[in-house]
């Protein structure tokens, strides 16, 4: 049960996902533009945000940036199938995670509880690793003693690399770790994520000293 | 070969007939000059001989005896010269060694006519002569003449004149040979300055032929070349006017299938939600009302797998497919397309390599499952999966115990909607599988063919070049995608 937050301009589209996800259990808000989306989202405060892209006036992928300054709450974005344009704006405007058009009710509650899973409390140990200090109770993390906010993503990313140093995952099974896909899961979540994670631990971004980069494989927690 | 077609040519043709023009003008030319030059040289050389001798007979007639005695005679021979035989009635002169030539027909000419008569004639030898016959005339001191009876008959060779005449025809002949290089040159300028235009058009058409539309040659002069050029660049205006028109056609048939297909998502989405409410709902229901409700639900998949189709088709139509490539271990991702089906049980997987290949993971997926699914529904136990690796290409061939496709369907089976059997019209399938596997395999620089395994089977196989050129992605931008409304 968690407290949804559905923006969808289609009245019948976002009534029938309404009552879909209903069913699985989730007490669901909805609204019609990314106005009153981003109205609702300061006044209810949801656990999660479902957002169809295409959307009148303020457009999807704006309504997604906005929500992420505001805070770490996990997004999840509607595209056009298979639309690359909307999935790479959409994740590079902090979306966690998408499901296509139309999307299947069953598909988008295994999204949801995966995205929610990941902000839930882990066996609770610290990791510190040089400047980095990562609670993995209390699912925090400060980077020389500064407090870093870390969408529940980007931390069970983190965790699951800083986990194990020096051991190379590929996209494919960070991809099943952490989004819980299948074996067709899209690679780009995880390049995006690893992207946004490096602006926030990194000093410079573009020569990583945390999450580096294996060529041909994926990424890996720098040991040292 | 070459050769004979060079004689066919238009070059050749013109070559040809213009030098047979100049040479048989040219000969005709310096043939009738040469002939009324040697007449006229050999009448000038006739009256000459003809004269001199009448002059010679004149000098000794007025001394002449008369009747003569064969001393006479002699003496008048002996002024002629020496090839003259002179006769009164039984009495002749000596004669000399061509005298024999003397025909019959001029001493009859020469008696009946009673002057004097000429002969040309030209010797067994070859050579020709000059027969003079004359009667000589007695001229009484009263002035009166009488034929006297006394005949003469000199011959007189003419081979000087026929040296001239040789000289002559040999000089008309090199006339002739000499205008033969200037006539071959002149044929060849004209035939170039005919042929240029020509071999212009011959361009155009060939680009117009290999699809450059834009191919034109510019019209020079008023001549029959120039107003072919013009109708020919009025057909190619004509024909790229009809090709736009059914490009634009095509294009709007394309966007037309992409705008329905994105219009038709919206609905599809509201009815996917729904159904599963629906499929909750019906749980309790009685049987006829469950029914109904699986129907909905079955029809309503089926309709989202259509519209996917048909959107992944329009955007291989507007070339706005891309591929994502990363490293895929080639024999896992055929493993876990067949799992997550369903099909693992159904399928033997042989793979004696393990490649890994840059490609893209989920349109292998597509082509891979589309053709298991196809041979698990049109074919029959066992499909069989084949991945084989070379370091230039990959290979999967997907094969099934059925029996076989006819040559007809092999061909037409990536058809869009084609339906081998009509019969059994109404499969799971949406009729775009198979041509959307081959635009993926194409996607790759690869191929998808259909035939026949050596069992009797239908066997599919796909093979892609393992170096990827980078070059062969479209680098289309997503964003020229079909439907505008999307952004």
């Amino acid at each position: 049960m968690a407290a949804i937050l559905l923006v969808e301009d289609d009245p019948l589209v976002r009534r029938g996902l309404q009552l879909a996800l209903s069913r699985h259990g989730h007490d669901v808000r909805t609204s019609d533009s990314g106005e009153q989306g981003l109205e609702q989202f300061r006044a209810s405060t949801p656990d999660l945000v479902v957002l169809d892209l295409m959307l009148p006036g303020i457009d999807g992928f704006e309504v997604c940036r906005r929500i992420r300054d505001a805070g770490d709450v996990p997004v999840i974005i509607i595209t056009a199938k298979g639309d690359d344009f909307d999935v790479v704006g959409g994740l590079e405007a902090g979306a966690d995670d998408y499901v296509v058009k139309p999307a299947q009710p069953s598909v988008l509650d295994a999204r949801i509880r995966a995205v929610l899973r990941r902000s839930g409390g882990d066996t609770g140990d610290l990791l510190v690793h040089r400047d980095l200090r990562i609670d993995a109770a209390a699912l925090s993390v400060s980077l020389r003693g500064e407090p870093v906010t870390l969408t529940p993503t980007e931390m069970r990313l983190l965790l699951t690399l800083a986990r194990s140093p020096g051991q190379v995952f590929s996209r494919q099974q960070l991809l099943e770790e952490v989004w819980e896909h299948d074996y067709l899961g899209d690679s780009r979540l995880v390049d995006n994520c690893v992207q946004r994670l490096r602006a926030k631990i990194e000093t410079s971004p573009a020569t990583p000293e945390y999450v580096e980069t294996v060529r041909g494989f994926g990424y890996r927690f720098a040991r040292r | 070969m070459t050769g004979r077609r060079w004689l066919r040519g238009l070059r050749a043709r013109l070559l040809v007939a213009f030098l047979t023009v100049t040479v048989l003008g040219a000969a005709a030319a310096a043939w009738a000059s040469a002939r009324s030059a040697s007449t006229a040289l050999v009448d000038g050389e006739q009256r000459r001989i003809s004269e001199t001798i009448v002059g010679q007979v004149r000098t000794v007639t007025p001394q002449l005896a008369y009747p003569p005695d064969r001393p006479a005679l002699d003496r008048l021979r002996t002024v002629v010269g020496e090839d003259t035989v002179v006769g009164y009635r039984g009495l002749r002169s000596a004669d000399g060694a061509e005298t024999r030539l003397v025909t019959p027909a001029l001493r009859s000419a020469v008696r009946a006519r009673g002057r004097t008569v000429t002969q040309r004639i030209t010797a067994a030898d070859g050579r020709p002569w000059l027969l003079v016959g004359m009667p000589i005339v007695r001229t009484a001191p009263n002035g009166a003449r009488t034929p006297s009876g006394i005949e003469l008959y000199a011959v007189r060779s003419l081979g000087g004149v026929e040296v001239q005449i040789d000289d002559l025809s040999r000089s008309a002949a090199r006339t002739v040979a000499l205008t033969l290089p200037l006539a071959a040159l002149l044929a060849l300028v004209a035939a170039r300055s005919v042929l240029r235009p020509v071999r212009e058009l011959r361009d155009t058409a060939r680009r117009l032929a290999d699809g450059d539309l834009d191919a034109r040659t510019s019209p020079g002069g008023a001549d029959e070349v120039a107003q072919l050029t013009v109708t020919i660049n009025e057909m190619a205006d004509a024909i790229q006017t009809s090709m736009t028109e059914m490009q634009r056609m095509q294009a709007d048939a394309e966007r037309f299938v992409a705008d329905v297909s994105h219009e038709l998502r919206t609905p599809l989405s509201t009815l996917t939600a729904v159904t599963s409410v629906l499929a909750i709902a019906a749980d309790g229901a009685d049987p006829d009302a469950r029914e109904a409700v699986e129907l909905a639900i079955a029809e309503t998949d089926r309709l989202v797998r259509l519209v996917e189709d048909l959107i992944e088709v329009s955007r291989f139509d507007a070339g706005t497919a891309v591929r994502r490539e990363e490293p895929v271990d080639v024999v896992a991702a055929v493993r876990d397309c067949l799992g997550a089906r369903g099909w693992a049980d159904q399928v033997d997987l042989v793979a004696p390599d393990a490649p890994v290949v840059r490609l893209d993971r989920r349109r292998l997926d597509v082509i891979v499952a589309n053709l298991v699914g196809n041979a698990l529904r049109h074919g029959g136990p066992p499909v069989r999966v084949e991945v084989t690796a070379t370091p230039q290409e990959l290979q999967i061939a997907v094969t099934d115990g059925g029996p076989g496709l006819p040559a007809d369907v092999a061909e037409r089976v990536f058809d869009r909607f084609y339906k081998a059997d009509a019969a059994r019209a109404r499969t799971p399938g949406s009729g775009l599988g198979l041509s959307i596997a081959r635009e993926n395999a194409r996607l790759h620089r690869g191929e998808l063919t259909a035939g026949n395994a050596a069992g009797g089977g239908a066997r599919f196989v796909l093979r892609l070049p393992r170096d990827q050129g980078s070059e062969a992605a479209p680098c289309t931008p997503p964003t020229s995608s079909p439907a505008p409304e999307d952004r």
